[in-house]
């Protein structure tokens, strides 16, 4: 199993029936392909549209009716739209249960940096940080390291999306919670020891006693 | 509310003015009023839109050809052209959070002054900008965000101007439609007074100022 299935399958199971669910661009997106067709989970695409559709069968794509990155989608039945001060007020006014969203750092409070890097890549924030800042929950589904760098660091050094840290980080390698500002390793992947976890990992993780195995 | 050609109406914009532009990665966008806008070269424009679109599409057209000194958007990520202008300080671009974006448009059509946000505290947003704690909790003021002109985009307008958006096109078209002095609409569809059902009509007629006649 790829790294990026490993995430989406673990990720997928933090959703339960009734959630209202904003999934972000990359890994989060794929987490839609994991939840199973009986949990009634409402997803909301932040350009307007509660019960996102799966991409419309050839031809029958609308125009009118596409994700927050332009790309064609389906409505379920049971959808609605809205204009963008309501999908905001959904996001910040704490009505949207869960959000899933890529990151570039999470630091040891749980801090979460995923919009920019200075002097590379200015691109904007878009809808992040209303996400990191409204949202009941917020999970970081990204890999734990790139290029060798461990994401997961003691203090990001990227701007941050939000002062209020993050609830879960779900990487390729292990699940990290961040209750009181420390950050626990929750589960490891499946064959990925305790100790290689904190061998590529650039923060002080605490470590209880008894780590779970990721059921994906 | 008039019934103007697209021509007359861009006519009015003069160069240099303020212009929101409704739509999402270029779904909602008055393309007509966009292409209009370039074939007069309306130069040193000051855009207020969510986002950049992709260059020949939405207000992407309008980077492409020059025209936008200044810019307030959410995510231009996906326009190397706009990106290429911002680093190269041919605009002036403040980018903002989404959902402050809207409220200081909805802000600005509503009468406020502004809003408070807990969005962008302890973030690189918050610079220059008061912080204000109500009940303990800390939010930024963001001031109201008006333009001389809205340019939006609906599903359905009636002869009276009454307005319907469809789907995910209508995203911040109706917000601005509040906060222009002058608001110009393109439709896919004018349908006669009635066709909207008073319950269904999104932006109420005296909102609109002109609305384009079919080509």
């Amino acid at each position: 199993m790829d790294a990026q299935t490993i995430i989406a399958r673990r990720v997928a199971k933090e959703l339960h029936s009734g959630d209202l669910v904003n999934l972000g661009i990359g890994i989060p997106t794929l987490v839609a392909n994991y939840v199973s067709a009986d949990l009634k989970v409402f997803f909301q695409s932040e350009n307007g549209l509660i019960g996102t559709g799966p991409i419309p069968e050839q031809g029958m794509a609308h125009p009118l009716l596409t994700d927050a990155g332009g790309r064609p989608i389906s409505a379920l039945p049971g959808a609605s739209t809205f204009d963008s001060a309501m999908s905001f007020g959904l996001i910040r006014g704490g009505h949207v249960d869960v959000t899933v969203l890529g990151g570039l750092q999470v630091d040891a409070h749980g801090h979460l940096a995923n919009w920019m890097i200075p002097g590379k890549m200015v691109p904007g924030m878009g809808g992040a940080m209303d996400l990191v800042s409204g949202a009941k929950r917020v999970i970081v589904a990204m890999q734990h390291a790139a290029k060798g760098k461990s994401k997961i660091v003691r203090k990001c050094n990227l701007p941050l999306s939000s002062a209020r840290p993050v609830n879960m980080v779900v990487t390729d390698m292990a699940v990290i919670v961040f209750p009181d500002g420390k950050a626990p390793l929750l589960e490891t992947a499946p064959g990925v020891s305790v100790s290689e976890i904190i061998a590529v990992t650039d923060a002080e993780l605490v470590i209880p006693d008894d780590v779970g195995e990721m059921q994906i | 509310m008039k019934t103007v050609s697209v021509e007359e109406a861009v006519a009015m914009i003069p160069k240099g003015a303020s212009v929101m532009v409704g739509g999402f990665m270029g779904v909602g966008t008055p393309e007509r009023l966009l292409d209009e806008i370039v074939r007069q070269n309306k130069t040193g424009l000051t855009l207020i839109s969510n986002d950049a679109a992709i260059p020949g599409k939405g207000v992407g057209k309008l980077f492409e050809a020059g025209l936008v000194s200044r810019l307030t958007a959410t995510h231009i990520g996906l326009n190397p052209k706009a990106q290429q202008q911002m680093l190269t300080n041919q605009i002036a671009v403040d980018l903002i959070p989404q959902g402050t974006f809207a409220e200081r448009i909805r802000a600005g059509g509503c009468g406020l002054g502004g809003v408070l946000t807990p969005t962008g505290v302890g973030t690189l947003v918050a610079e220059g900008k008061r912080q204000i704690e109500v009940d303990g909790k800390p939010f930024l003021l963001e001031t109201a965000l008006r333009a001389q002109f809205a340019l939006v985009h609906a599903f359905l307008a009636d002869y009276l101007g009454n307005l319907a958006y469809a789907l995910t096109s209508r995203n911040f078209n109706p917000v601005m439609a509040m906060a222009a002095d002058t608001v110009i609409v393109t439709a896919e569809n004018i349908v006669p007074v009635g066709v909207i059902a008073p319950d269904h009509v999104m932006t109420p007629a005296p909102l609109v100022d002109y609305l384009i006649a079919n080509g």
